[in-house]
């Protein structure tokens, strides 16, 4: 019909024909190696395991059982079925009340009852990604920019970006100290986006975090309050896996801090979704909760774009208004998460491998270094795809995570069961085995191999949490 | 510290003197038995005629919730399943009921089928995939009041009508098409594309098919996207038949990457809650980055599941747009038919929840303010939450879009009852007008806070943004027909 590509591409907007979505990457081939040959207990035991999806698969049989016990949960149901057409029709942009009564009264829960949150301050949006849009969209103008410590989840590039058209600036923490974020990381980033005209409008922090599973203490969280009160920029907090905490010590939430110091809490805003703690990515149940009126106020007006399907609000609605159950849930789904956790860091301690500590999330942070040939990109790119190819792990190479140095992995624990952990443990175990001992021959051999080091913030890496374009129903097979 | 741009603009749509309308329902919702007196709600344009229908069969399909017994097996790969291409079962379902609902005349590719938070975010979606911020596109008026927020505000994309009048029953011209992108060229704005509302919102009216070819020509050779808006396809309930732009494709030199659809199910099936957003389109590079960008307002897995069930099984697809049909045309032929009773004429349309009614004659004066003066009348003393024309960019005062299907039918007839009475009081006052004039000015119920740039000729001015009867108001209750 003579219409070609050149004018094709002319006819989209720029956000479309960018790389803004971040999935021309060269992580891609995890995925693919996984979406080609994914591992099966029984029809394909030498297929790829996926690691590389931080889900939480533990604690469906809780709330399965629940649900069987809680038919008026759903609309579906002889007994929920009066609610039906009430439901189906609501598309209020304030949500049920029920619903906002019971997503703030489960956030109190989850950080222990030490802070109470108002139901009027909850904004609905599309999962914890369309939140952190919506989130940039109040807070900043195009080319302004927020500051990330790193290694963050890659997801951020895309959410907080793409069609905002507002920049991520890396805050470099190291493996030195832990990945802490210190103040005069904090600085140092800021002075260079002064430095570079560019306008930081606030900073980003995910606590407990993502790809680290550490929570944020006492001194860290004042000191970052302490800083963004003095640059008057504003703090938003993900605390998406606020409920994945396991072990001590406890998690301490940006709302307990602003209780005990000095702070604007016009500054303050939280994101969460129930994809993590409750395991229902699915569900696309994202929440903007603001200490900022203007904020609550005109986000609530945005989250139209992205609000919560009613038949998902009305069942959310039942099931976390039963204190009963919560409680319950929170303290079984901490319990598994450590049991999993034990199991598992106790096999990669027996293996070799180190891990950073951690006491929350759904991941370990894996350090391989001195698997690596060299302390480069390039290694670890190769170290990668040598797991992928020959160990059959689909795990999340650190520099996809903006991590600054390379060597580290990150790898899922608690979206498979627990045959299958075992076999990703014992393959690791004997990849381990395998490659401490060629590294071994390599030395003696006097091999030396000088690979360029390769970018290691690629603005495009892919994120691990986002589809793939042949994702699979992506699930543990048992 | 300052918020956004976007923040602080009122680009939202919400400030306006529309609200008035809501607020008096809001303070004083009519209930058949607990408030006889209150307003009635018309300014919504809700399908709350077959719910019956779905209800039923959702009893004898347990297995398309994964709460029930019978389905609770699914819940977790459910629950667990974020992939951006959406359950295949949910795209297949909603394509086949797409292709039904054009009574097969068209078939659809499930694989172009993108997910959206509402076709409030499958709008706002398919601009940022056409347009840069600043470009434009081009929306025949009158039109629904939300494209200004949907269209625009994170987007930051221009809107310029095309004006289309009575004189003609509001149809859109090839002159008015030609003049509309001239302005643009004139003023250097880029146009990338046109929006059109197929069954169109406000008019209930389907378009002409020689209309649409010739817009679909109009596009091509302007080489900008068409972007059609069909989200009340099954609302049709008498001739002439509906014609979407994927038939006419077939039938005239057109580059298919040039068409998109926006579709949802809030009208169709009454089911806005659920947030059903959906982009179709034919360029495939549309469908890569919409795939994409529709991570940011996904359908609920488990609506998705429930959709999926529902919308495969034939039968009850056959049987429900028949049945929703027929309900729609029995619940117009009563509202029109008592509306004509008493004089009052409303653009004979066969589509869509509501009726554009003409009240030209029962203006005082033939301008804005006449209209919003009337349109206070009917808040305050008629007790009807109807929405002005001007709200929709109507370039003629006088006409209101009024809702019929949101209400059940003892609620109509009370509805009709009190427009004939008040056009009754009309003609009788008639004779006595300067009294009634000034008892109208006098009325510490009107309120013209209005601008009057609504009808400069230049790109709508923000401040005029109607707020959507479709979007929730900052208090609105749980709207739904009292029984």
């Amino acid at each position: 019909m003579g219409y070609m590509c050149n004018q094709q591409t002319q006819l989209l907007s720029k956000i479309a024909t960018d790389n803004g979505h971040g999935e021309n990457s060269p992580y891609f081939d995890g995925w693919k190696a996984y979406d080609s040959d994914p591992y099966h207990r029984i029809e394909n035991p030498t297929g790829v395991i996926q690691m590389g999806l931080a889900e939480n698969q533990l604690s469906f049989d809780i709330i399965e059982e629940w649900l069987l016990k809680n038919p008026k949960a759903s609309i579906c149901t002889v007994e929920g079925m009066s609610e039906f057409r009430d439901i189906a029709i609501y598309q209020d942009y304030h949500g049920l009340t029920e619903f906002r009564n019971a997503v703030a009264k489960f956030m109190g829960k989850v950080r222990g009852d030490r802070v109470v949150y108002d139901p009027n301050r909850i904004i609905m949006s599309g999962g914890a990604t369309g939140a952190h849009e919506l989130v940039t969209f109040c807070l900043a103008d195009p080319d302004d920019a927020f500051l990330v410590p790193t290694p963050y989840y890659p997801g951020f590039d895309r959410d907080l970006r793409w069609r905002t058209g507002v920049q991520l600036l890396p805050v470099d923490c190291e493996s030195s100290n832990d990945f802490k974020i210190t103040r005069k990381a904090l600085e140092a980033a800021y002075e260079k986006a002064q430095e570079e005209k560019i306008r930081v409008k606030g900073l980003l922090i995910t606590n407990p975090s993502n790809p680290l599973g550490t929570v944020l203490d006492l001194e860290t969280l004042k000191s970052i309050v302490t800083f963004v009160n003095e640059k008057n920029i504003h703090l938003i907090s993900d605390e998406i896996y606020a409920g994945t905490v396991f072990g001590s010590p406890g998690f301490i939430s940006v709302s307990e801090i602003i209780e005990e110091m000095e702070c604007n809490r016009d500054l303050i805003h939280i994101v969460y979704s129930l994809s993590k703690d409750m395991g229902f990515p699915g569900f696309r149940v994202g929440i903007v909760y603001s200490y900022n009126d203007d904020v609550v106020n005109v986000g609530r007006k945005m989250s139209s774009f992205g609000l919560v399907s009613t038949q998902t609000q009305h069942l959310i609605a039942s099931m976390l208004s039963d204190d009963e159950f919560v409680e319950n849930f929170i303290s079984k789904n901490s319990e598994k998460l450590s049991t999993r956790y034990k199991r598992f860091s106790s096999g990669l301690y027996k293996a070799g491998i180190r891990c950073l500590e951690s006491n929350a999330g759904l991941f370990f942070w894996m350090d391989l270094r001195r698997l690596l040939k060299e302390p480069t990109a390039d290694a670890e790119m190769a170290l990668w795809r040598l797991i992928i190819n020959k160990v059959k792990l689909n795990v999340s190479p650190g520099l996809s995570f903006h991590c600054s140095e390379p060597g580290w992995f990150r790898v899922c624990f608690a979206n498979m069961d627990d045959e299958t952990m075992e076999v990703a443990l014992e393959r690791i175990r004997s990849f381990v085995r395998k490659e401490v001992s060629a590294k071994r021959q390599r030395w003696q051999d006097n091999l030396k191999v000088r690979l360029s080091f390769g970018r290691l913030d690629d603005p495009h890496m892919r994120s691990p949490h986002s589809p793939m374009p042949q994702s699979p129903l992506v699930r543990a097979r048992t | 510290m300052s918020l956004s741009k976007i923040a602080t603009n009122d680009m939202h749509g919400e400030k306006s003197a529309y609200f008035d309308g809501w607020k008096a329902y809001d303070r004083n919702p009519f209930h058949p038995k607990k408030n006889p007196n209150g307003v009635i709600q018309m300014g919504l344009a809700e399908n709350q005629l077959s719910f019956d229908l779905i209800e039923g069969w959702i009893i004898k399909n347990p297995v398309a919730s994964i709460c029930t017994p019978q389905g609770i097996s699914q819940f977790k790969d459910v629950a667990n399943f974020q992939d951006y291409h959406g359950l295949a079962q949910f795209r297949k379902g909603v394509a086949k009921f797409m292709g039904k609902a054009r009574g097969d005349r068209v078939k659809f590719d499930p694989d172009r089928i993108i997910m959206a938070g509402g076709a409030t975010g499958a709008n706002e979606m398919i601009m940022f995939c056409l347009a840069d911020p600043g470009e434009a596109f081009l929306v025949p008026s009158p039109y629904y009041p939300a494209f200004d927020r949907d269209l625009r505000w994170r987007t930051r994309v221009k809107i310029l009508p095309v004006e289309c009048n009575k004189s003609n029953n509001f149809q859109i011209t090839k002159q008015a098409l030609e003049d509309a992108y001239q302005k643009a060229q004139e003023q250097n704005i880029k146009v990338k594309g046109l929006i059109i509302t197929n069954p169109s919102n406000p008019l209930g009216t389907t378009m002409k098919r020689e209309t649409l070819k010739s817009l679909v020509s109009f596009i091509n050779e302007k080489n900008i996207h068409l972007v059609a808006d069909e989200i009340y396809a099954a609302t049709v309930f008498s001739s002439p038949q509906f014609v979407s732009v994927a038939e006419v494709m077939k039938e005239v030199e057109c580059n298919p990457n040039l068409i998109h659809i926006v579709y949802s199910l809030s009208k169709d099936l009454g089911l806005p809650g659920l947030r059903v957003g959906i982009v179709y389109s034919y360029n495939d590079d549309v469908v890569s980055c919409g795939r994409k960008m529709s991570s940011f307002g996904l359908v609920s897995s488990q609506t998705q599941h429930l959709i999926a069930s529902m919308l495969s099984d034939d039968e009850f697809v056959d049987n429900f747009l028949v049945e929703s049909s027929k309900r729609l045309g029995k619940r117009h032929k009563i509202f029109t038919e008592g509306l004509a009773e008493v004089g009052i004429k409303c653009l004979e349309s066969n589509a869509g929840l509501f009726v554009w009614m003409n009240l030209q004659h029962l203006l005082k004066q033939h301008t804005l303010e006449g209209e919003m003066e009337l349109w206070h009348v009917i808040i305050q003393d008629v007790k009807l939450n109807v929405s002005p024309g001007s709200s929709f960019h109507s370039s003629e005062p006088g006409w209101f879009r009024v809702c019929f299907a949101n209400m059940d039918e003892d609620t109509v007839h009370v509805a009709l009852n009190r427009i004939k009475k008040f056009v009754g009081n009309s003609q009788e006052e008639g004779e006595a007008a300067p009294a009634k004039a000034k008892r109208w000015k006098n009325s510490n119920a009107l309120r013209l806070s209005f601008s009057s740039r609504i009808y400069d000729e230049t790109v709508m001015a923000p401040t005029m943004i109607m707020s959507s009867p479709h979007s929730p108001m900052p208090h609105s209750p749980l709207v739904r027909a009292r029984t």
